[in-house]
């Protein structure tokens, strides 16, 4: 999936994951796709509670190799 | 649509206790809550300048994990609760936690609002130097205010 920006969140524990996801997401415009990487297993629940929050929709998430990627789509 | 508010009370001065209202604040904040947490007792402690000096102790804690067992008597032996500190502090930097100053940091940069308690600031003779800037001093009514237009209020 095409996106504008990434942002690496590995190794990082709650709540840095979704913390600095709100930053990355802050200078980014209407539409655009933010990719999020993250080895947090509960970055699952909190990013689709996040999207679901904030009205940023979760356009895609999968994992592989105990990494996590979710594709948000700027409100 | 008015953003959802949190009101905190944090009463706790301890390493594991600070956390939570830090947690809480900087997440809902990211959520675009509106946040204020109200500093009291113990808790002021999380206001200083310097969080060095915020610690754990396993004393009367059976139920933190020690990497060998040690009995309650050793637990109480002079900087044991320093000891005690630091290795926490390591092994959250090594899990990728964000330190206390960090969060703090954060919860400032997103605009949650930090009251002090008046009461106890004057109890504890503690002067308003000794606290970061970015504060106001208050009581009860204060925060009975926020918390009654608030969606979540916790006591910590």
């Amino acid at each position: 999936m095409d996106f504008s920006k990434e942002f690496d969140a590995s190794g990082l524990a709650c709540p840095l994951p979704i913390v600095k996801t709100k930053k990355a997401l802050n200078d980014m415009i209407s539409g655009q796709v933010l990719r999020v990487i993250a080895t947090d297993p509960g970055s699952v629940c909190d990013m689709a509670a996040f999207a679901e929050q904030t009205g940023n929709a979760l356009l895609e998430q999968t994992s592989e190799n105990s990494k996590y990627v979710f594709y948000l789509k700027k409100a | 649509m008015a953003s959802k508010k949190m009101a905190l009370i944090a009463t706790k001065g301890t390493l594991d206790m600070a956390y939570p209202p830090f947690i809480l604040a900087s997440t809902a904040a990211a959520l675009g809550w509106e946040v204020q947490i109200f500093f009291t007792f113990y808790g002021l402690s999380l206001l200083r300048h310097d969080l060095g000096g915020v610690k754990i102790s396993p004393l009367a804690n059976p139920a933190m994990p020690m990497p060998v067992p040690m009995p309650v008597i050793v637990q109480m032996l002079p900087g044991m609760e320093s000891m005690a500190s630091m290795m926490m502090k390591n092994k959250m930097k090594s899990k990728g936690v964000a330190s206390l100053q960090e969060l703090r940091d954060i919860c400032i940069e997103s605009e949650v609002k930090f009251i002090a308690c008046q009461m106890t600031v004057d109890l504890f003779d503690y002067k308003n130097s000794d606290f970061i800037k970015d504060i106001e001093f208050g009581g009860a009514a204060t925060f009975m205010k926020f918390a009654g237009e608030s969606d979540v209020s916790l006591f910590i």
